[in-house]
């Protein structure tokens, strides 16, 4: 079985993150850069389902060069090989060239399953995995609280407002996975050694075989007219609950129409 | 005047309130026509989309969009744009929602924006970003903007008009027929509002100490006519089914009012609620983070103050 997975680096999820104004884009200078948490998910089923079935996992960031540090986390974990899409050009690319360069990466590399996590925690639009499908005109199993992999044959739970689908494809298959699916591992010394010595492909956007023209900021189909912080919130009402608290909750609720 | 499509959603052949709040803001856009994806379209759906201002309702009666995972339904809006030609195309922003519309933006070579907050007559588009603490303005600037919005933006208006059915065939391809839906299994169907529809969310976390606590999350939740959520903590625990769970890898939220009971406020649970308009908190520990946002805020136990609060609340009800 030959995996892909798909981790990006985002700026730590506790620093305060912003936008940088001369060109509307997410400073990633300013805060450390962190394995997107949900993409640990990702990475975990990889290896489980490798564990299980055999086979190769390959691990697949697009992103500037420190991302290899992405990279080099999720093979630390036990992944087996990374590619890494790093290009200038890329800089400002939005979620429709985004998914053109993973896509191209990942089209004719005969994978069996790609994996995704399921939201980055920067751009949080949830809308990576099902671009990608659609381009690569794949089965879409999204947002899976537990796969099965029975020959070629791949099972998801996927995640709804009521409970849970269960859906059935033929591989090669996209999956993207929800936190709730497994207990990501941490990397072991031994893990973070070996990693050192795994390889690692570095592709430019003409190595994924999509034209620098149509990445990057000037190629995106939306725009940051502007932005602003919000303004900061009046400060609440905080009192002590000393018998009366319930009431109290009900007389501010009261002023403000709700009740 | 080109119309502006929204894609309705709706369950058990009625039309989910996120729609009709869409159709509204559609309404200061342009022309609203609804889009009606899978069966079940009959006289409810019609006589509630007309009420709140759809000229028009494109239906899709195929089992296909509901037999197999979002491809088909990508598929038939792409070729209900074509033929309507509107002017924009809203989708709410549920999990499949923007699904579609990334599938979408591919198939028909337009932007895309997410969790929108409010659109502006000139098409741009208001987002909350970083957790609420940046607002942004985007446009989109290729093609037929797509733009998904969160539930709770616009208060849903009637202004009834007359309704006429499109019915539009699409022979759904053999490739987006791959992801088969075999079963699908409820948990608790709950008589509550739906969690991120709810204008109210009364939520609990490990403060409840336990699932019995959370009887009186949902004694209150009852009395607001409100929806229940949970934090992590709790659903993790399984305390609570998994999808009231709000935060960052739950529901977002932003409901007139939310109600958070023992819950720190951690990072990744304001992500689902810090947009919320006016927040109350009820926790032991008057150093907790949760403060920070609270409109009002009780330090207290919350096994006193939310039966408390329950009663008051029945009292004025009458
Ligand atoms: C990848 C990732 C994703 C995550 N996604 C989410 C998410 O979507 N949603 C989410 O909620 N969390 C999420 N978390 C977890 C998050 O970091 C916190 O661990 C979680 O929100 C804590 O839940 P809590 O506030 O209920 O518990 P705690 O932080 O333990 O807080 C409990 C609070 O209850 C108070 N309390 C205790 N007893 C009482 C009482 N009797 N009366 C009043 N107050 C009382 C305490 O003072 C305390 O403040 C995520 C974490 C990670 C790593
Ligand atoms: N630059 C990237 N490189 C590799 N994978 C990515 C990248 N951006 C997003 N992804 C994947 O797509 C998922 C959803 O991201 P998003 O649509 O941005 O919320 C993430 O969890 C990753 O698995």
């Amino acid at each position: 079985m030959k995996i892909a997975v798909c981790v990006k680096q985002v700026p730590d999820t506790w620093a305060e993150k912003r936008l940088r104004p001369a060109d509307s884009l997410l400073d990633r200078e300013s805060a450390e850069g962190v394995l997107n948490e949900l993409d640990e998910y990702a990475v975990e089923e990889a290896l489980k389902i490798q564990e299980a079935h055999g086979g190769e996992v390959t691990i697949v960031s697009m992103g500037p060069e420190r991302a290899v540090e992405t990279i080099r986390k999720a093979l630390s974990m036990g992944a087996d090989a990374g590619i890494h899409i790093v290009d200038d050009a890329l800089s400002g690319s939005d979620a429709l060239a985004t998914s053109a360069v993973l896509a191209g990466v990942l089209k004719d590399r005969g994978f069996d399953l790609i994996i995704f996590g399921s939201e980055s925690t920067d751009a949080r639009m949830s809308v990576v995995p099902a671009m990608v499908s659609e381009r690569l005109g794949l089965p879409q199993l999204t947002f899976a609280q537990k796969v099965d992999v029975n020959g070629g044959t791949i099972t998801i739970e996927r995640q709804t407002d009521y409970g849970f689908d269960s859906v059935e494809a033929s591989s090669p298959v996209v999956v993207s996975v929800v936190e709730k699916i497994n207990e990501p591992r941490y990397p072991s010394f031994k893990g973070i050694m070996a990693a050192k010595k795994k390889p690692l492909e570095t592709l430019s956007v003409a190595d994924a075989g999509v034209a620098a023209g149509s990445v990057g900021t000037g190629a995106a189909w939306s725009v940051v007219a502007d932005f602003a912080a919000r303004p900061p919130k009046a400060a609440g009402t905080i009192v002590n609950d000393e018998g009366a608290g319930g009431v109290k909750i009900a007389e501010f609720l009261a002023t403000n129409k709700i009740i | 005047m080109a119309p502006i499509l929204v894609v309705v959603e709706h369950a058990d052949g009625v039309v989910k309130k996120v729609t009709l709040e869409l159709l509204t803001l559609a309404r200061s856009l342009g022309e609203p026509a609804a889009v009606w994806l899978g069966p079940g379209y009959g006289d409810a759906a019609a006589s509630q989309l007309a009420e709140y201002g759809a000229g028009t309702a494109y239906v899709v009666d195929n089992s296909d969009m509901v037999d197999f995972v979002v491809a088909p339904k990508t598929e038939a809006l792409a070729a209900v744009v074509k033929q309507a030609s509107p002017a924009a195309i809203l989708i709410a922003s549920s999990a499949e929602g923007k699904e579609i519309a990334g599938r979408l933006a591919i198939k028909i070579e337009s932007g895309v924006i997410t969790d929108a907050v409010a659109i502006a007559p000139d098409l741009t588009a208001t987002q909350s970003v970083f957790g609420g603490s940046t607002i942004v303005h985007s446009t989109v600037t290729h093609g037929i903007p797509i733009i998904t919005v969160r539930p709770n933006s616009t208060a849903p208006e009637a202004a009834a008009t007359a309704l006429s059915r499109v019915d539009v065939e699409v022979p759904v391809s053999e490739g987006a027929r791959g992801a088969k839906v075999t079963g699908r299994t409820a948990a608790t169907k709950a008589s509550r509002p739906e969690l991120s529809e709810a204008a109210i969310v009364v939520s609990g976390g490990r403060g409840v100490g336990g699932p019995e606590g959370f009887g009186v999350i949902e004694s209150l939740a009852d009395s607001l006519g409100a929806a229940v959520g949970a934090s992590r903590a709790a659903t993790d625990a399984g305390w609570y089914p998994h999808q009231y769970q709000v935060g960052q890898t739950g529901k977002t939220v932003s409901p007139q009012l939310y109600v958070a009971n023992g819950i720190s406020g951690a990072i990744q649970h304001r992500a689902g609620m810090q947009t919320s308009k006016m927040i109350v908190v009820v926790n032991k520990d008057s150093e907790a983070p949760i403060f920070e946002l609270a409109d009002f805020g009780v330090v207290g136990d919350l096994f006193a103050v939310v039966p408390q609060l329950t009663d008051e609340v029945q009292k004025r009800k009458g």
